[in-house]
């Protein structure tokens, strides 16, 4: 069963981020290399990515010809993914674990972190 | 599939005789896309057979042979296919394939009209790096799609996109004459440089899953070294490589970030590539025609002889950007030359060189210009602004290792201040 674990942010998050003391950004760091190194070792591990700061975000939708509209800048309180997992585990209960060991990871303020597990469709082949 | 129950030597041998048994079996057929097919399937069929019954006594004529038969039941197919279509309409005789005597004769130059085909100017740039890889550097799609972290099937159907050009371009498979050969030549190696800068750039990510790109795109450049030794922007190109990978092991920090040139650990450097690339820059340089490589590979050599960062003879890279920023219209030259007048003639001179970059397009979505403005800031004591360009830096960069040294970076100069 795949499973897809989400780190959510408030659009704030990455600059308060920024200004976390040098040491504890260090470690921040460092967990989350260890994190997906032992997910990969653990055959666990489909893909995690981080993504980039919310302040680059546009939503996009098309207009009557078909053309993108984009709209930019978002309030400060919407929630924003900040990256995410997927993994291939046994059970529901392994993805939990998993997520409960990210929300682990070092910071400051709101932590323990928020992660967010939802189950992955089995996919149709076309959507690849 | 990978290569992966191959010895080292069968892989280093396998990768370097791709390019000679495409030659030959395209010399015979013509047809570019399924040659290439061909070969790559004798490539896998070879990664398969050897491990377990020895590499053969004569590799090349052992590839060759089994590209050829692949390339024979092609060609028995599509007659049979086009001759049961037209047969039902015209009663046509039917034709057979030639069939395939003794080894064709071998090219050096090959590898050559390979990588001129392979970087035409009519593909797109990441076309034209799959297909080398794929083509000349005898990698399979699944090690190509692994280096660049995109899906197979995405690689895959890169590459025949970039056959398809090639098939409507027209491209023969020859030596272009002398004047189009220069032009041309451009193209190869800039394709070559892109490669190297795509494993250089992205050196920090899962790297045991990577096909190490920055040692193929030197592998290449050695090669086409080899058959021109006398261009000197060849030699120029190779000297960067080298001059550059040779600092590979100590440009990342413990947790992935990036380590400054200036706060490199120099003893990591690696001394022998260094002294392989200054021999052959000087010499390139001694010839006279200097072009944009040779005088990066100068910077380069300029940065990798000075024992400790303190002794890095500043005014000489100073001089060096100032002729390239003559021959070239890139801003990261600009950008480079502001940060040697900064370290001649103070940060002050350096941010005012920066300003005529402000309005460029070009450089108006990335991080570059926030974050040597932020240098400049730092050395000239106004850390608050330094910080805040830091971060504004941070927030633009679309590369994690770049990202994680900003914001450390930021965050080390504000707690300092």
């Amino acid at each position: 069963m795949k499973y897809m674990l989400m780190m959510n942010t408030r659009c704030g998050g990455y600059e308060e981020y920024m200004k976390w003391p040098k040491k504890v950004i260090e470690a921040n760091i460092a967990f989350m290399i260890d994190f997906s190194r032992k997910l990969r070792a653990a055959g666990e591990l489909v893909g995690a990515e981080g993504l980039a700061s919310p302040t680059q975000a546009k939503l996009v939708r098309a207009g009557k010809d078909a053309k993108p509209i984009t709209d930019g800048v978002f309030p400060e309180s919407k929630e924003f993914l900040a990256g995410y997992w997927i993994v291939d585990v046994e059970s529901a209960e392994r993805a939990y674990q998993i997520a409960a060991e990210a929300s682990t990871a070092p910071g400051v303020g709101d932590a323990p972190l928020m992660i967010e597990v939802r189950e992955v469709l089995s996919s149709h082949k076309d959507l690849k | 599939m990978t290569f992966a129950a191959l010895d080292a030597r069968a892989e280093h041998l396998l990768r370097e005789l791709a390019p000679q048994v495409l030659g030959a079996v395209l010399r015979r057929f013509r047809d570019f896309a399924a040659s290439e097919d061909a070969v790559q399937e004798a490539l896998i069929a070879a990664a398969a057979q050897w491990p377990r019954e020895g590499i053969p006594e004569n590799p090349r004529g052992w590839l060759i042979h089994v590209a050829l038969r692949r390339m024979t039941d092609h060609v028995r197919s599509e007659i049979s296919r086009r001759n049961r279509e037209t047969a039902a309409l015209e009663d046509l005789p039917i034709v057979v394939a030639p069939a395939v005597h003794a080894e064709p004769h071998f090219d050096p130059d090959d590898t050559l009209v390979l990588l001129f085909m392979c970087c035409h100017p009519a593909l797109s740039p990441a076309s034209a790096i799959a297909l080398t890889l794929r083509a000349v550097g005898g990698l399979t799609t699944a090690q190509i799609a692994s280096a660049f972290l995109v899906p197979e099937a995405t690689l895959a159907q890169r590459i025949s996109r970039a056959k398809q050009s090639i098939k409507t371009s027209r491209v023969p498979f020859r030596m272009p004459d002398e004047k189009e050969r220069a032009q041309r030549f451009g193209s190869v190696l800039h394709v070559l440089y892109l490669i190297f800068n795509e494993g250089y750039t992205t050196s920090s990510g899962p790297e045991l899953q990577r096909a190490d790109l920055s040692s193929e795109s030197i592998r290449l450049t050695r090669a086409v070294h080899a058959l021109a030794p006398e261009d000197a922007e060849v030699t120029g190109l190779l000297a960067l490589m080298l001059l550059t990978d040779a600092r590979r092991a100590a440009r990342t920090g413990p947790v992935g970030e990036l380590i400054p040139l200036d706060e490199q650990d120099r003893k990591l450097w690696d001394a022998r590539a260094i002294a392989e690339g200054v021999a052959l820059v000087s010499d390139a340089l001694s010839k006279g025609c200097v072009g944009e490589y040779q005088l990066q590979a100068a910077i380069a050599a300029v940065h990798d002889e000075a024992a400790r960062a303190e002794d890095t003879d500043w005014p000489q890279i100073l001089a060096l950007y100032t002729v390239l920023k003559h021959m070239s219209d890139n801003p990261i030259v600009t950008l480079n030359h502001a940060i040697a007048t900064a370290m001649v003639r103070g940060p002050e001179q350096g941010l005012e060189l920066l300003s005529a970059l402000d309005g460029d397009a070009r450089l108006s979505h990335g991080h570059r210009l926030d974050a040597v403005r932020a240098h400049l800031l730092e050395r000239s004591g106004d850390h608050e602004s330094a910080v805040a360009l830091y971060r504004a830096a941070a927030e633009k960069t679309s590369s994690v290792p770049e990202r994680n040294y900003l914001v450390m970076r930021a965050a080390r100069l504000s707690e300092a201040t």
